[in-house]
């Protein structure tokens, strides 16, 4: 069955309409930033981002490339330091949503951005945590954007550079932390939730012309599906004609391959 | 008291081998010129220090002037990894490198508590993360008042800092403006600090009794460096070359193709090159 959306549209799509017009959101760059907009510019025109680098209340006409881009602070409300934006803002408790990515990530939706390898001797020595230790903890609940694929979703990953539902159950609980954590896993082929006991991911949709195959065969562990599985819905041609000029503004502001 | 210099100078004086050295900027106002200076002079042994790290880390780091990094996100923003960043960690290429490694939020508060002249800081972070088992640095104590478990990180210790603003009066008094990041607090929380600026004028004009000033008694040397921030971007000056940081994936991912880069536009020029940039906004 040809589809005129592509696996990619339906994951930023589907980050979208998790999104309400009451949520004040942490960004962060690349799919969830793209979420967020066409949110702003879709269902909730009143919706609050906030980037790390202290930008506050901003609705940038293109995505940045960078967490700071000038295109955010230009279209702010305003912008604060980044001790502020940390200790105020994220640790004050003032964001109901974060979004978080990664290189990998678990059954309980812990993530790793740090290495691939062991921390001493990396394989690969990705970028590292930046905000997320702090906002996967602080924010209300955690979205989750990643492409699906079994090297990125793995039975163990290897460091634990934010906190998901730690081994599951009452784990957040016995850290102290008081917030949900992630609430959703967005992907290219499903929606995953977490088990409202066990805490462990449940593909609750699949997108359209995914099976459960696809996604068992893309997941480094046994996955559960809920029952009674449904389909995510198509994205429909506003939110396919807003993300399209989104991008298509963003590719002409930043010379090129966007 | 601010004394205005030319940028070799400013770094000759104020940047020694071994030196604890921020060169601040998120993702604004980055300062690549006085980074290109360090190189230039060959200093030796830093530890750099930054919230995110970029490419001016990158090139100091390829070009062996640092032995160590302490930061929270290493990366080439929206665009990847660190290449020279990542051989020297892992092959010890052209140096070995220490790393020692925060969140955002422990860095943000490492630089506060060291403007406000504390030993540590304080704040609620790293439950249920492992950056603590790697970092021996990161501590816990408990809140005298509510019993809380709270993170702690050591004060930044800083022998200096370097910052790009948007302009400095002849008083030497600086204005910086837009995306601002931790400057304030790391030339707080620095023995020494250098400014680069877009430009020198007679009046600041502060746009807002709030704006962000540092006071010339706080500012050790200025030089004017006009495009001194690029590729990064200078608010109400120039934009950030994107085109630039995607190019530097290529230019940087083989050490041959570094090493010409760096020869041909670093080592062979000087501050003035920065000039083709500083178009004003308009």
């Amino acid at each position: 069955m040809s589809q005129n959306f592509t696996p990619n549209e339906m994951m930023t799509v589907a980050a979208a309409r998790a999104l309400t017009n009451e949520d004040v959101c942490f960004v962060g760059i690349g799919a969830p930033s793209a979420a967020c907009n066409l949110a702003r510019q879709t269902h909730a025109p009143d919706i609050v981002l906030i980037y790390e680098s202290g930008t506050l209340e901003t609705r940038p006409n293109v995505l940045p490339l960078s967490i700071g881009d000038g295109e955010l602070c230009e279209t702010a409300l305003t912008t604060v330091s980044v001790p502020e934006m940390f200790r105020y803002w994220l640790q004050g408790g003032r964001i109901t949503t974060g979004f978080l990515g990664g290189a990998q990530i678990d059954r309980y939706a812990n993530l790793n951005t740090t290495v691939v390898g062991p921390y001493e001797k990396p394989n690969v020595r990705l970028p590292g945590g930046g905000g997320a230790p702090e906002i996967a903890t602080s924010c209300g609940q955690i979205f989750i954007t990643m492409a699906h694929a079994k090297r990125a979703f793995v039975e163990k990953i290897d460091f634990f550079t934010s906190l998901g539902h730690g081994q599951g159950g009452d784990s957040r609980k016995k850290l102290g932390v008081t917030t949900k954590g992630p609430t959703k896993v967005i992907t290219d082929l499903c929606v995953m939730e977490p088990d409202e006991k066990t805490k462990e991911l449940t593909v609750v949709s699949l997108h359209p012309g995914v099976t459960k195959e696809q996604v068992s065969a893309a997941t480094g562990w046994q996955i559960k599906f809920a029952p009674g599985v449904g389909e995510t819905p198509a994205p429909n041609e506003t939110e396919l004609k807003v993300l399209r000029e989104l991008h298509a503004r963003t590719k002409a502001a930043h010379g090129g391959n966007a | 008291m601010a004394t205005f210099l030319k940028l070799s100078e400013a770094v000759e004086a104020n940047v020694k081998d071994g030196d604890a050295v921020a060169m601040e900027g998120f993702t604004h106002l980055i300062p690549f010129a006085a980074g290109h200076e360090i190189i230039r002079q060959k200093r030796k042994r830093l530890s750099l220090i930054r919230m995110t790290p970029d490419l001016i880390y990158d090139q100091l780091i390829g070009m062996g002037c640092a032995e160590r990094m302490t930061f929270s996100w290493g990366g080439n923003p929206g665009v990847g990894s660190l290449h020279r960043f990542r051989d020297a960690y892992q092959n010890g290429w052209p140096n070995k490198i220490e790393i020692v490694e925060h969140s955002h939020a422990a860095m943000a508060n490492a630089y506060d508590a060291a403007a406000a002249g504390l030993p540590f800081a304080v704040f609620r972070g790293y439950r249920g993360a492992e950056l603590p088992r790697v970092n021996p640095s990161i501590k816990e104590v408990t809140c005298p008042y509510t019993s809380e478990k709270l993170a702690t990180v050591p004060a930044v210790k800083l022998d200096v800092a370097i910052i790009h603003a948007q302009k400095a009066d002849r008083k030497g008094n600086v204005l910086l403006e837009g995306i601002v990041g931790v400057q304030k607090e790391a030339v707080l929380a620095a023995k020494r600090s250098v400014v680069t600026v877009e430009e020198i004028v007679d009046e600041l004009n502060p746009p807002s009794p709030n704006s962000v000033v540092l006071p010339g008694w706080t500012v050790k040397a200025i030089a004017e460096v006009p495009g001194g921030a690029h590729p990064s971007y200078t608010h109400g000056y120039y934009k950030r070359d994107n085109a630039f940081y995607k190019a530097w994936d290529e230019i940087a991912r083989e050490r041959d193709t570094f090493l010409a880069w760096m020869e041909e536009n670093v080592m062979r020029k000087g501050p003035e090159v920065f000039a083709a940039h500083a178009k004003k906004a308009a």
